[in-house]
């Protein structure tokens, strides 16, 4: 962070507005990595969890909107291109369905156009599912984990709508996007952005909630409009989403679902994703048949989470800087 | 001809929040702005944002601006040329490119509170804006001539009190009590303290 100019500086010098500070991994981050590698490891091996690996390279990518895949184009043994995988949780689901049973995975996943002191274009994600926990559950279990490689921490859980209600008091469900819109505009310079109701929420809870959250914070129920691929249930007479996010201190850590197990309510959520794409100018992804047809056989009542192995790095070890807990980042390689 | 349509055909390029960097020029509401710095906000599922902290060039105010990633904003013509400067005739100051002997005069507003230690024949960096001066910076460091300041206190070198000494510019800087009327002292000018007595050359 570089310090403001006193006001009577009419022109600071030039250092500090064009420093750039490289970042790369100590070797003490890379311990850090290899041992925080074998605690999860531990963690799950104890529990009975099973870890698996999944393909990188599939015909199939996410049409979530907010996500973008790199693709594979050229290659004797492509017969059409590939995706590089955003996350494993469709392959994980097809095991799932076909009796894996719980289990978890350490995943290189890579996102294009993410890249920035919390983002690595290629990163890595812990994944894992557990057939018969409700969210509850399994939040209970990413607290335990994260307690076993952080030590503990004060633990909070509070619905998305209570944490807007209690620090904006403001009702994130009920709310027009222009009353949205003005508590964010009342708080930040927000130029010429426009959008929906999702982007003043997504506006505010980046830029004002996530940085007043401290300790481990568990925000669960989001907006059914946020749903990705968990479950939408009706709480208190409005449809919420079964979904949460896991906090440590401001840092978002961990996304998790009551899995959605239907076929035909994936496949509209898939298409509904597809019409957005393509209203934005964005590219339509293939939906992944396999995974919708692995849906179809039923996929076992489960919760499953995806948390930011690097991020978990970042504060186990305090280092503020993905590129520093990472051996090579997207600059380098 | 070929300078005409250089210049006339002077187009800044577009840059999209995934190429801002510290030190990138832009504009912005009509206003040159430097970017200090950048930063990528993004839900795992959700809108990404660029949250961007810059300086407006003309105000020197510094504050913060979300975009929506991938929104573009325009290069501004600004560019920080190393120059000599020569003098002043008490409306504007005068600079010289030392390689092309070019002149270039800078109002009160460009020079701002740095005409206080603007010393004739030292080299500043000299911001350029649509190619006219749109901020001055000092040197890191300049040595300066005291004009008037308490008479010097003999031997008290190891007190720690400090006097006010008017130096030649008309800066004014605490000065240890020992100093005297026409020495030359090191000053530096990020934070207007006295470093030392000027190395005899």
């Amino acid at each position: 962070m570089s310090t403001p100019a006193p006001a009577s500086t009419r022109a600071a010098p030039a250092s500090p507005d064009t420093v750039s500070r490289p970042a790369r991994a100590s070797r003490e981050a890379l311990e850090a990595r290899a041992a925080l590698l074998r605690r999860v490891r531990d963690f799950f091996h104890a529990r009975g969890v099973l870890e698996v690996e999944t393909p990188l390279l599939c015909e199939a990518g996410v049409t979530d909107p907010a996500i973008e895949n790199f693709l594979l184009e050229s290659g004797q043994s492509l017969t059409r291109p590939r995706y590089l995988q955003s996350s494993p949780e469709y392959a994980m689901k097809r095991l799932l369905v076909e009796g894996s049973g719980p289990i978890y995975q350490i995943a290189r996943s890579f996102r294009d156009g993410e890249a920035g002191s919390r983002h690595n274009p290629e990163f890595s994600l812990l994944e894992w599912y557990r057939p018969g926990f409700g969210l509850r559950e399994l939040m209970a279990e990413v607290a335990e984990l994260v307690q076993d490689c952080l030590g503990e921490q004060p633990l909070e859980y509070v619905s998305y709508r209570e944490l807007f209600l209690r620090e904006l008091q403001l009702d994130p469900l009920t709310a027009s996007p222009a009353e949205l819109e003005a508590v964010a505009r009342a708080n930040m310079d927000a130029g010429s952005i426009s959008g929906d109701r999702d982007l003043w929420l997504d506006l505010l809870m980046s830029h004002l909630l996530e940085p007043r959250l401290r300790g481990l914070c568990f925000v669960y129920d989001y907006p059914a409009s946020q749903a990705a691929l968990a479950r939408i249930e009706e709480v208190d007479g409005l449809p919420v989403a079964r979904r949460f996010e896991l906090y440590v201190d401001g840092v978002e850590l961990a996304n998790g679902y009551h899995e959605l197990g239907d076929a035909v309510e994936q496949r509209l959520r898939f298409e509904r994703d597809n019409a957005i794409r393509r209203e934005r100018g964005q590219p339509e992804r293939p939906l992944d048949e396999r995974l919708l047809a692995a849906l179809e056989q039923g996929l076992p009542d489960c919760s499953g989470v995806a948390l930011g192995f690097d991020r978990l790095l970042m504060l186990a070890t305090g280092i503020g800087d993905i590129r520093a807990v990472l051996a090579l980042d997207w600059s380098r390689c | 001809m070929g300078a005409l349509l250089k210049a006339d055909l002077t187009i800044m390029a577009n840059f999209s929040t995934n190429e801002f960097r510290s030190g990138l020029k832009v504009m912005l509401d009509g206003e040159p702005c430097n970017i200090l710095e950048n930063e990528f906000v993004k839900p795992g599922k959700g809108q990404a944002f660029n949250r961007v902290k810059l300086r407006n060039l003309n105000t020197g105010r510094v504050w913060e601006r979300t975009f929506k990633s991938g929104e573009s904003l325009e290069g501004a013509d600004v560019m920080d040329r190393t120059m000599q400067y020569l003098y002043s005739d008490g409306e504007f100051w005068h600079f010289m490119e030392p390689d092309t002997f070019e002149q270039f005069q800078a109002d009160a507003k460009a020079v701002g509170d740095s005409h206080l230690w603007l010393k004739e024949q030292d080299t500043c960096e000299v911001t350029l804006y649509n190619g006219a001066p749109l901020s001055v910076t000092p040197p890191n460091f300049v040595e300066l001539e005291i004009t008037e300041t308490d008479p010097g206190l003999k031997g008290d070198t190891a007190q720690g009190g400090t006097k006010p000494a008017t130096l030649s510019t008309g800066a004014v800087v605490k000065v240890p009590l020992f100093l005297s009327q026409g020495e030359v002292i090191r000053v530096d000018t990020r934070t207007g303290e006295y470093q030392s007595r000027a190395s005899k050359s």
